[in-house]
């Protein structure tokens, strides 16, 4: 049971990390895409096809695993760039079953259906990280997640994330106010795509193989509805959205009923709590993270007020 | 001083010519006002200039630079701002969010992109607090800092039409378009927008305004500029365009047609 929860919080990191990116993208930016578990692949393979056959280590394939990701999320980012809402997500939808076809296909270098086993696992200073021992593999997952977690917040919170909000809120008017569009979306596309790749490698040393049928498309829905249960554009709440989603989809196993309750069921389960969010709380569970200004305002009030009024006037 | 210019500026969609070969001219430091029926390609003409349309043909002289078809961001930041006649505001962020965003360029380095992106998340505070000065000093203009931290959508309409011209003037433009700005304003609302749009001329900032309401524009425009059905029919000063027979008639219809 305890070794079980530990499993479901494994999970929760590694899919946070897709739901930060899926947040960038959707809660900030705006744009609904489909093509978290594309990433999410290319990560894993990136990670597996390094480690096995060229001998690297987990660590080295890391960057290159969120870099390559990233490439792909440029490359998937500028041609869709024109497209909106639903147009997108039939084409983001599309660039995700590419990649897992691609990667079913490519049998000299993903091994096809038969995946890539035997992945080392993830050793630092002569410790191995072992994903039998549970607990020490979750501590590896959560230090990721959390330093990812950081560097997010701070760019939500710096000038780049308001300037992807005024993107959502209204793309006509940004572009007005000189903000580049364009390169802000497409921005958005390779943070969140080099988030899933991170997520993916992680999901190579914890499964210590690789095969296409981990990187289906339901993995791009469960993603989205961690972020549209948890929060858009509250990267604390797709975190805790990753953790009910995973919890709900280990439920069955949790409790013992796995043989009553069949594996599609969490399917159904999906599909009734993005609907039911969308009618009674788009705004997720617990809503949009507001910044706040103050501390700005405090500082500014007395002395620096004045001193801008003059300079109002001297212009 | 002629700051900005068309120059046989057509824009055409499909057969529709909502904008045909327009010479239109906007003088430095004075108020230029467009007016004519709906439909006469006023806010066309608009999207054109600010880069929103790209005209079919003719071309666009901003300080004697040729800018035609320059993307908006980028003429934004040339120095040509504008408000539009439905207000787009970022709705679900707060005042003072809205008129940082006006300034957002502003603390970066075009040149240096990314240097300039990794300094503002490095640096996150400092830059943080130079915007949020920056805006400040806006919303003082228009005596809005105590609505500060409300949500944009949350403002009564009248100064949601402020914030939006406040947003424009935040990106420090050399001239502000304003599409409309007393639409739906009652007679004293538009008094004080008047004297506002004079404090905007006051900062050295050219404005260029459509709007119907006449007691205004007759009141405040230096040069008013008159389009009917996409083309130019009369230019001149308040005064000359009230007795233009080709305006009334635009305006009022042919005067046999009654009879």
């Amino acid at each position: 049971m305890w070794s079980f929860f530990l499993l479901i919080m494994i999970y929760t990191g590694i899919y946070s990390l897709m739901a930060m990116g899926q947040n960038v993208i959707t809660g900030y930016a705006g744009m609904l895409s489909l093509c978290q578990a594309g990433f999410f692949a290319v990560g894993s393979y990136a990670t597996a096809i390094l480690c096995v056959k060229c001998g690297w280590s987990f660590w080295a394939t890391l960057p290159v695993a969120a870099l390559l990701s990233a490439f792909l999320g440029l490359l998937i980012g500028l041609p869709t760039l024109r497209l909106k809402g639903d147009y997108l997500a039939i084409a983001t939808l599309g660039f995700g079953e590419i990649v897992r076809n691609v990667i079913n296909n490519w049998d000299k270098l993903t091994n096809g259906p038969m995946g890539i086993q035997r992945i080392p696992m993830v050793k630092l200073f002569g410790y191995t990280f072992s994903p039998y021992r549970k607990g020490i593999f979750l501590i590896l997952v959560w230090v990721i997640v959390l330093a990812c977690y950081f560097l997010v917040t701070r760019l939500a919170k710096s000038r780049m994330g308001r300037a992807l909000e005024a993107i959502r809120e209204d793309e006509i008017a940004a572009d007005s106010m000189g903000i580049n569009v364009t390169l802000y979306k497409v921005a958005a596309f390779v943070i969140g795509a080099a988030l899933a790749g991170i997520a993916g490698s992680l999901q190579a040393v914890f499964m210590l193989s690789v095969s296409p049928g981990t990187y289906v498309f339901m993995v791009s829905i469960m993603v989205l509805c961690m972020v549209v249960l948890g929060g858009m554009g509250n990267f604390f709440a797709v975190i805790v959205g990753a953790f009910i989603i995973q919890f709900i989809s280990y439920f069955p196993q949790l409790v013992g009923l796995s043989s009553v309750i069949p594996p599609q069921f969490k399917q159904i389960l999906f599909g009734l709590i993005l609907v039911l969010m969308m009618i009674y709380r788009p705004q997720g569970m617990l809503g949009r993270s507001m910044r706040s200004y103050d501390k700005l305002q405090g500082i500014s009030k007395p002395g620096l007020l004045a001193k801008l009024r003059k300079k109002g006037d001297a212009r | 001083m002629r700051i900005l210019e068309t120059q046989g500026l057509t824009r055409a969609y499909g057969g529709v010519v909502a904008v045909n070969n327009v010479d239109f001219t906007v003088e430095k430091d004075l108020i230029t006002g467009l007016i004519g029926p709906n439909g006469a390609g006023k806010t066309t003409l608009f999207n054109n200039i600010t880069g929103l349309d790209m005209p079919t043909s003719g071309k666009v002289i901003f300080n004697g630079k040729e800018i035609t078809g320059t993307p908006a961001h980028r003429i934004c930041r040339m120095g040509i701002a504008r408000t539009f006649q439905n207000i787009r505001l970022f709705k679900e962020l707060s005042v003072l969010e809205n008129v940082m965003l006006g300034c957002h360029f502003k603390v970066g380095d075009p040149k240096r992109r990314l240097a300039s992106a990794l300094k503002s998340y490095v640096r996150l505070s400092s830059e943080e607090e130079e915007l949020y000065q920056r805006a400040h000093k806006w919303l003082g203009f228009f005596k809005m800092e105590s609505l500060e931290n409300e949500l944009a959508k949350n403002l009564p309409y009248g100064h949601q039409r402020y914030l939006e011209i406040a947003r424009a003037l935040a990106t420090e433009p050399q001239v502000i378009f304003l599409d409309e700005p007393a639409a739906g304003m009652n007679p004293q609302e538009t008094e004080s927008l008047m004297s506002t749009i004079k404090r905007i001329r006051d900062l050295g900032v050219t404005v260029v305004l459509i709007e119907h309401d006449m007691k205004l524009v007759m009141n405040i425009c230096d040069n008013i500029t008159v389009l009917n059905y996409g083309g130019k029919i009369a230019e001149g000063t308040p005064s000359q365009i009230k007795s233009d027979p080709l305006v009334i008639e635009a305006y009022l219809g042919k005067d046999d047609e009654d009879e």
